[in-house]
């Protein structure tokens, strides 16, 4: 299972990469046309022999194997955007955006589970849950930040509104996390909550359920004890599914709040056309995410024994 | 309860959009026209919702909104539907190689990030394959192309489940022994029989398109000023927050109406199928 799960993401990864490849490069104009416009006193033959340099006078998929072969054997290239090479601007971003995600999913995942248990346990707040879920659902998260923004950084003006700290030690850095730590939290919590209050409430119908019960457990043993562990399940798999959509939130909450990461630095690089550097980024971030998912997937089988022979 | 809610809030929306010209005349306003001695105006009988940084009434920009983003939400989830019911037909009807084919290619979409991927597929330059960038129309059509590419995962999925299930049905077997064509089996038999799912995949479909055109407008890519998106009425709305907050509130309630409309939607139908 875990050899063919790992054959997919390459194979993911191979196809997502020519098919971003070929679709930018099919677009009439290249890097020399740039520096043409750049610089008037570039001949025609200075072009050409520009484009032998780089490589652009070749067809499209050779272009591509050559591309991809440096990619394979850990040449990221030249970042022009950054003037650096690409490994220097994308590990630091890397590691600002899974500190980012790291925080965010346990907020998200503790409040949401909480929720999901203050739902199953009091039957009479389940629609609120559902309603408060329901909204957070449908809340764009950029919009969610800005409120935020509004409320704690102008009206209030305990927090920064955004960007890096300047100097200053863990307490600083904390500081400028907080807002899209909880605005990317937010944006998450409510799958969370509506698929864990679901997986208890069925649980709690179980008949083994009502056999602990009728042996005279504590509701509060009962749900944690039996009710969660069982629960756990259905919750990871809504975790795992939901990895894509978690890295897609971090993206344009880092662009909101200007915080240097994997989002922003695929954004600058698309809005800076420096396609290298942003085909990079894409595809380290779509190999993450799918590692986050393969983990949540094997943390499930951990959990239950009757998925290990699926 | 769900449904009549959902309906309820995109039909309040929906007139919002058709009555959009209505409002414009009876303020008297041009939505589009910069009026600089007017910016930041607070809520007033002559603005009833304030003006933007460029003087223009908010009220008739979000009504204005409504059209541009319903209409990608509903021509995407269209789109989705069509392209996703086909694919899921065909992956449940063929089965073998093309159906394990067609269903690692959606897990695969399903697995990705999608956001960065529409980010760097709405950069690309249509301008040079003669769809001009900038102009409404041929926005739109840009980004719901752009948003089709991964909505019709969801739709594909489901309608493979239900096809699946329908096939093995005795009506299905009854109307083959009759010698019924093939495609006439797919046509009258089995498209009917999983209008339910693909219908409560299409609202989702229809939530899903209208918050990634929001989010792509915002950051600039997708529905490009004057013409006015929920999402770039907010795109500017960051650099208001200081002197004009209620600009950034009402696009953003607007778009949590109508996506939590359409997933009441879907909630309903689904509870209603009892799918």
């Amino acid at each position: 299972m875990l050899g063919a799960r790992l054959v997919q993401i390459a194979a993911t990864l191979v196809l997502l990469s020519a098919a971003m490849f070929l679709l930018i490069g099919l677009m009439p104009g290249d890097p020399i046309d740039l520096a043409i416009a750049g610089d008037p006193r570039l001949t025609p033959e200075d072009a050409q022999r520009l484009r032998a340099l780089h490589g652009l006078d070749q067809p499209l998929h050779r272009r591509y194997l050559a591309w991809a072969g440096a990619l394979a054997s850990g040449q990221f290239g030249h970042s022009r955007l950054f003037a650096q090479p690409v490994a220097a601007v994308i590990w630091p971003a890397l590691a600002s955006t899974l500190v980012l995600l790291g925080a965010a999913l346990a907020l998200a995942g503790g409040v949401g589970l909480a929720l999901g248990l203050l739902a199953a346990a009091r039957p009479r707040l389940a629609p609120l849950v559902d309603a408060v879920a329901v909204l957070g659902q449908s809340a764009p998260s950029f919009w969610l930040g800005i409120l935020l923004i509004i409320l704690f950084a102008v009206t209030l003006g305990w927090l920064p509104a955004g960007g890096t700290p300047q100097a200053g030690g863990l307490g600083e850095a904390l500081r400028f996390l907080v807002l899209p730590v909880a605005t990317l939290a937010i944006a998450n919590l409510a799958a969370y909550a509506r698929h864990a209050a679901a997986a208890l409430s069925a649980t709690l119908a179980e008949p083994w359920v009502t056999a602990a019960r009728a042996r005279g457990n504590a509701e509060a043993r009962l749900m944690l004890r039996h009710a969660l562990p069982n629960a756990a399940v259905p919750i990871l798999q809504v975790a795992a599914l939901d990895a894509g959509a978690l890295v897609g939130g971090a993206l344009i909450t880092e662009t909101l709040f200007a915080r240097p990461g994997m989002g922003k630095l695929i954004y600058d690089a698309v809005m800076g056309n420096d396609t290298n550097l942003a085909l990079v980024a894409l595809l380290l971030v779509a190999l993450v995410t799918m590692l986050a998912t393969l983990a949540a997937d094997l943390a499930q089988r951990a959990l239950d024994p009757r998925l290990r022979d699926a | 309860m769900r449904l009549t809610l959902g309906l309820a809030l995109l039909s309040l929306l929906a007139a919002g959009a058709l009555g959009a010209g209505l409002a414009e005349a009876w303020l008297g306003h041009d939505p589009f026209a910069p009026d600089l001695f007017t910016r930041h105006a607070a809520a007033s009988a002559e603005h009833p919702l304030g003006t933007d940084d460029l003087g223009r009434d908010l009220l008739l920009r979000l009504l204005h909104g409504a059209r541009v983003s319903l209409a990608v939400g509903l021509a995407t989830a269209l789109a989705a539907a069509t392209l996703g019911t086909a694919i899921g037909l065909l992956a449940a009807w063929r089965g073998g190689a093309t159906d394990a084919a067609l269903m690692r290619l959606a897990d695969g979409m399903l697995a990705l990030p999608a956001l960065p991927v529409l980010v760097v597929l709405a950069a690309a330059d249509t301008g040079r394959i003669g769809l001009p960038r900038g102009e409404a129309a041929s926005d739109i059509l840009r980004i719901v192309a752009i948003l089709t590419v991964f909505g019709w995962v969801g739709v594909a999925r489901l309608a493979r489940a239900a096809a699946l299930s329908v096939l093995a049905r005795d009506y299905v077997r009854a109307a083959r022994a009759l010698g019924a064509s093939e495609s006439r089996v797919l046509w009258r038999h089995v498209l009917p029989n999983i209008a339910g799912p693909v219908a409560v995949a299409t609202a989702l479909a229809v939530a899903g398109a209208i918050l990634a055109e929001s989010t792509l407008s915002f950051l600039g890519l997708g529905i490009a000023p004057p013409a006015a998106s929920w999402g770039n009425m907010l795109s500017n709305a960051q650099d208001l927050v200081f002197s004009a907050p209620w600009a950034a509130v009402w696009p953003g309630l607007m778009i949590l109406a109508a996506v939590a409309g359409c997933t009441l939607v879907a909630d309903g139908l689904r509870q209603r199928r009892r799918l």
